[in-house]
């Protein structure tokens, strides 16, 4: 089975965020890849453990996502791939979708895996804007998944629940929290890591060249309501003074 | 001309929040461009619901029929009436099934797509869609170039507006189609009462309550509110509740009227995930907690003491 796993550099979370006008400011700024897409990795290396196969990494951006795929090569993908995009918009999931799709449909895929949502743009859209663009499955929330030759069968999270819901490759996968948990790269891992090559190629080589969203600004978060303490000198005078707040104040409840 | 058609969501044959939501804002947005609004409800008993969507400014409401909730099916159908009804402007709903079918859509509508948005506005013709990025520590303003301009919308961010469009009925055709995904069964024991994304108000534990024994305690003041229960990841790693109950980095992102923070220490994961909630109440015996920075009212105290004096005098004003 070839399996492409989808993996995006995000900032850590932990990581100050400092507005420019169209961009962010990424001195001092500590990436790592987006938690989501770890599930991913572990998964497509799970089923070419029991299955065979090919598991490769993709990431879209500058070379610093040269950093993540080591990070997957250290984990146990067999081949990783930069498409290199200098200026690349991470919140324009179909321009990532189209490139991705085309490097997908490049490389045969069997599945594609990639997180459920990415943590910079929260906008759960690429994976399964590659399902539609290869008129392929696709599987959202995945929680288990299991194979029997083209068969996939999946558990997946859905509003309220879970659902158990049967398709065949090729198909596109997305990793909810609880699908596995990821390994640790070893030490041998990481040094090894290092030294395998990772394939470039660029937007245009797969044949995409402009974007579909245009970034008018960025701007830092609304101011919150100044907030204060409430003083009382038991529980039943929190209670009636928060009770007040809320609904005279805030009028919420 | 530049109509826009916006999806409506149901549940149990109801009408959810978001699809009024939805049509609000279509309205404001086909009264700047100069458009209809038509609203697409697919359930089978979508028709009944037409009265509520006109009156938030519906012109045209198009029912489809579906037995239960495909998301091939879903982009099929959406797409087809998007092309039947020449919308410049789709809005779906940022919910677990308008995330599962909308990536379809933008496809199938050559369009790009501004997913979670929270703000809608129009400048020089087109729409700009406000979102949180970088897990709310920053907002973006973005347009789209296609032809076509697609957003998925948060729940609870945008105004109910009672104004009432056209509200012409008509029933739609269109079927899935052939998907390629079938379902076999469905188990919806664990979740809540009320849904979290779209709950206006969430009370939520940390692990400062202790032990699963102890969430009655919330539970009971929930249920005074009619809100849904939330979680720390601390909690759901301890296996006190299930991760469908998680807000956060790795749990759901939820932005309420109201979130009452019980016991929650407010690391920046959890914050992420609530930061953009209207009022946030923080109840903690510990005064340096994190949250306090965000709250707009701290209660420094014991939860097991405040909780139930707060439920009792919840249920005194509220009857």
């Amino acid at each position: 089975m070839k399996i492409v796993v989808l993996v995006k550099q995000v900032p850590d979370t932990e990581t100050n965020i400092k507005v420019g006008d169209k961009t962010i400011n990424e001195t001092g700024v500590k990436w790592i890849i987006s938690p989501y897409d770890e599930f991913a990795i572990e998964e497509g290396i799970r089923i070419r453990e029991k299955n065979g196969g090919e598991v490769v990494a993709v990431s879209v951006g500058p070379d610093r996502v040269v950093e993540a795929l080591r990070t997957a090569y250290a984990m146990g993908v067999d081949r990783a791939v930069q498409i290199k995009s200098d200026d690349y918009n991470t919140f324009d999931s179909a321009y990532t979708s189209e490139v991705l799709a085309s490097f997908a449909k490049a490389e045969n895929a069997d599945l594609v895996i990639g997180g459920r949502q990415s943590i910079d743009s929260d906008s759960s859209q690429v994976a399964i804007q590659i399902a539609e663009r290869m008129s392929a499955a696709h599987i959202a929330m995945a929680l288990k998944l299991e194979f029997d030759g083209n068969t996939i069968k999946a558990t997946k999270e859905i509003d309220g629940g879970t659902a158990n819901v049967e398709t065949s490759t090729p198909a596109v996968v997305t990793a909810q929290k609880g699908l596995n948990e990821p390994r640790y790269p070893s030490l041998k891992g990481i040094m090894t890591a290092k030294k395998k090559p990772i394939e470039t190629k660029t937007p245009a080589d797969l044949g995409v060249t402009a974007g579909k969203i245009e970034v008018v600004s960025l701007e830092p978060p609304p101011p919150r309501i100044a907030g204060r303490k409430l003083e009382a000198a038991d529980a039943a005078g929190f209670a009636s003074q928060l009770v007040k707040a809320l609904r005279e104040e805030a009028k919420v409840i | 001309m530049s109509n826009v058609l916006i999806v409506g969501e149901t549940k149990d044959g109801e009408l959810k929040k978001i699809s009024k939501e939805l049509t609000s804002a279509g309205r404001k947005i086909a009264d700047a461009l100069g458009g209809k609004v038509i609203a697409l409800v697919i359930d089978d008993k979508a028709e009944a619901l037409s009265g509520e969507l006109k009156a938030v400014g519906a012109d045209i409401i198009v029912n489809a029929k579906a037995s239960d909730f495909n998301p091939e099916g879903f982009a099929n159908i959406v797409s087809a009436v998007a092309k039947e009804k020449s919308a410049a402007v789709i809005l779906m709903p940022h919910t677990p099934q308008g995330k599962d079918y909308s990536p379809r859509v933008a496809i199938k509508c050559n369009a790009g797509i501004i997913a979670d948005t929270v703000g809608l506005s129009v400048d020089g013709g087109k729409v700009v869609g406000k979102k949180p990025i970088y897990s709310g520590k920053a907002y973006g303003n973005f347009k789209l170039t296609s032809d076509v301009q697609i957003f998925t919308v948060r729940p609870n961010s945008q105004e109910v507006v009672e104004k009432a469009g056209e509200g012409a009925v008509e029933a739609s055709a269109e079927g899935f189609g052939d998907v390629k995904v079938k379902t076999v069964s469905t188990d919806a024991s664990g979740g809540s009462k009320v849904q979290l994304t779209e709950a206006s108000i969430i009370v939520s534990g940390g692990r400062g309550i202790k032990g699963p024994e102890n969430w009655p305690i919330l539970q009971d003041l929930a249920d005074t509110l009619g809100a849904a229960l939330g979680a720390s990841r601390a909690t759901v790693d301890a296996g006190w509740i299930p991760h469908s109950h998680q807000v956060g980095q790795t749990g759901k992102t939820v932005s309420p009227n109201c979130y009452i923070a019980c016991g929650i220490s407010g690391a920046i994961q959890h914050l992420a995930g609530m930061g953009s909630s209207k009022y946030i109440v923080a109840i903690n015996k510990d005064g340096d907690a994190p949250i306090f920075k965000v709250a707009t009212y701290g209660v420094v105290a014991d939860l097991f003491e405040v909780v139930p004096a707060l439920t009792a005098e919840f249920k005194k004003v509220l009857g």
